[in-house]
């Protein structure tokens, strides 16, 4: 299983063609107390950068977008009781949703966790 | 993701790294950076927007005490033997009947009844002391200029700082530094001193908490600060948990909740509206508001409870059936309530408590129900009441 990172504060988990998507430690701390997360319906397509879910904190909402083209095949239920996943465990039980990939090519866009490390560190807080 | 933000109570949160370069700095602007503040734009400053977290720190203040700092607000004095008649014809209240050491909480109102702030009025014995918002303060200076007689002197310092300490342990910390304040009550306010540094005190606020808002010199600002969080009980607290604070308090945020197309009527402020002074045409835009006390508002601010846990934000329109009835114009998640809470504007026939309406989000109704505001209790200091 490879990890790829998007600018955007994603990761993606790439298992065969299997992908899983949450955001990232560095997105949730950005975000704070995170009170409400909505994820894709099954069997929605994403289009890369399309709206793919909502993660709302006490101050603010924001959108998670698709970091790649594919199929929704199953939204974390678990974060609707439980959104705080997402500050708890941002880069495991946090995940935001899994799809299959369509195009395989867009994940050579995508950064390597220590790119992505290097992104974030150039950032100022 | 994750374009921070679509939006943010009351700031626009951006990385710090792209603040505009023309924001006015805070006195204390090192010191919120020194207790790990975030910084956002507000109100043309850099503003602390929060510390360890909005939820932590809006839940500290509710049950020990928060150190808030307002110096963006504008702190205005009025000099003058007939400064409160002189504002009273701006603003809907019964100002010269303010006894001194006391504060009322008012609106100044355009000549045509419409909002265009709301402030704090204390009679400070020789003078008036205004706290204005921060956002609208130089246009509120220019409109007092403008209308007030030339024997009334407008004094605004820039540079005073303004701290607010709010919560349940708020008294005792404070009585630590200043013994005499357990004398006032729920607005009231006078000069203290801390050691040889004068302060004016008042106990008020924003949370809906028992609290004070103490304006200092800047150069005293850093010291005092300190002193106070040196207690266990005192936390420094942003402007993320202060709207969530204000919002579960019902209290109405300028540029938010309230604008210059507003008037008191609808905007349920008709405690701070003299009838008396509305009908007899003595203030600016009386016949427009006496009108809506009359025939009722055509619209109505009100507080809205929430079905199942999205947040329902600033600009949600609101349905019922098929007619757009209105607009939220605050809301978000209430820590203490601990679920999703919003205001805003509904047609008169929806306004009242009970009624069922539903707010869309992201295309999606949600179901609220009208209820009455505060959202929590109000915790005051109240002079005659049991303590």
């Amino acid at each position: 299983m490879t990890r790829y990172f998007t600018e955007d504060h994603e990761w993606i988990d790439v298992d065969g063609e299997i992908a899983t998507v949450g955001i990232t430690e560095y997105a949730q701390e950005q975000l704070g107390d995170i009170v409400f997360v909505e994820t894709p319906d099954e069997g929605r397509e994403l289009t890369k950068g399309d709206d793919a879910a909502v993660v709302e904190s006490v101050k603010a909402a924001s959108d998670v977008y698709a970091p790649v083209d594919g199929t929704v095949i199953e939204g974390n239920a678990a974060l609707a009781d439980e959104p705080g996943l997402v500050n708890s465990d941002p880069e495991g039980d946090g995940w935001f949703f899994k799809l299959t990939l369509s195009d395989e090519s867009q994940l050579k866009d995508l950064m390597s966790e220590s790119a992505y490390n290097k992104f974030v560190d150039g950032l100022a807080d | 993701m994750i374009r921070f933000v679509r939006v943010i109570l009351a700031a626009p949160q951006v990385p710090e790294c792209i603040l505009p370069e023309n924001l006015k700095t805070l006195r204390l602007d090192a010191w919120h950076r020194s207790k790990g503040s975030r910084m956002v734009p507000f109100a043309g400053y850099a503003m602390p927007v929060q510390f360890e977290g909005v939820m932590a720190e809006h839940l500290w203040t509710r049950a020990h005490a928060g150190l808030f700092d307002v110096s963006h607000m504008g702190q205005v004095q009025l000099w003058g033997s007939g400064a409160a008649a002189a504002l009273e014809a701006m603003t809907p209240g019964n100002l010269q009947a303010l006894k001194p050491g006391k504060i009322k909480y008012t609106l100044l109102l355009a000549p045509d009844g419409g909002i265009l702030d709301d402030l704090m009025v204390t009679h400070a014995h020789d003078h008036l002391y205004l706290v204005v918002n921060g956002a609208t303060k130089h246009d509120d200076i220019a409109y007092l200029r403008a209308n007030l007689p030339g024997d009334i002197r407008l004094e605004y310092d820039d540079a005073a700082a303004l701290l607010a300490l709010q919560g349940p342990e708020a008294v005792t910390c404070l009585a630590r530094l200043v013994p005499e304040v357990t004398d006032l009550y729920f607005m009231e306010a006078g000069p203290f001193h801390w050691g040889d540094i004068p302060l004016g005190i008042s106990r008020s606020g924003y949370t809906g908490e028992d609290g004070f808002e103490i304006s200092l010199a800047p150069e005293h600002a850093a010291a005092f600060a300190d002193a106070l969080c040196a207690m266990d009980e005192v936390k420094p607290i942003g402007l993320g948990a202060r709207d969530s604070l204000r919002l579960e308090a019902g209290f109405p945020l300028y540029g938010h909740d309230l604008d210059p197309s507003l008037d008191p009527v609808q905007g349920d402020l008709t405690f701070a509206v003299s009838k008396k002074r509305a009908l007899a045409g003595a203030f600016c835009g009386a016949e427009r508001i006496s009108a809506a006390f009359e025939a009722g508002p055509d619209k109505k601010r009100v507080g809205f409870a929430i079905d199942g846990k999205m947040p329902v934000r600033e600009g949600a329109p609101i349905f019922a059936g098929d007619t757009e009835i209105g607009t939220v114009t605050s809301g978000g998640f209430g820590p203490s309530v601990g679920a999703p809470i919003a205001m805003g504007y509904v047609a008169a026939k929806y306004a009242a408590v009970g009624e069922l309406v539903e707010a869309e989000v992201r295309g999606k109704r949600v179901a609220m129900t009208v209820t009455d505001m505060p959202f929590i209790p109000h915790r005051y200091h109240r002079k005659g009441a049991e303590q």
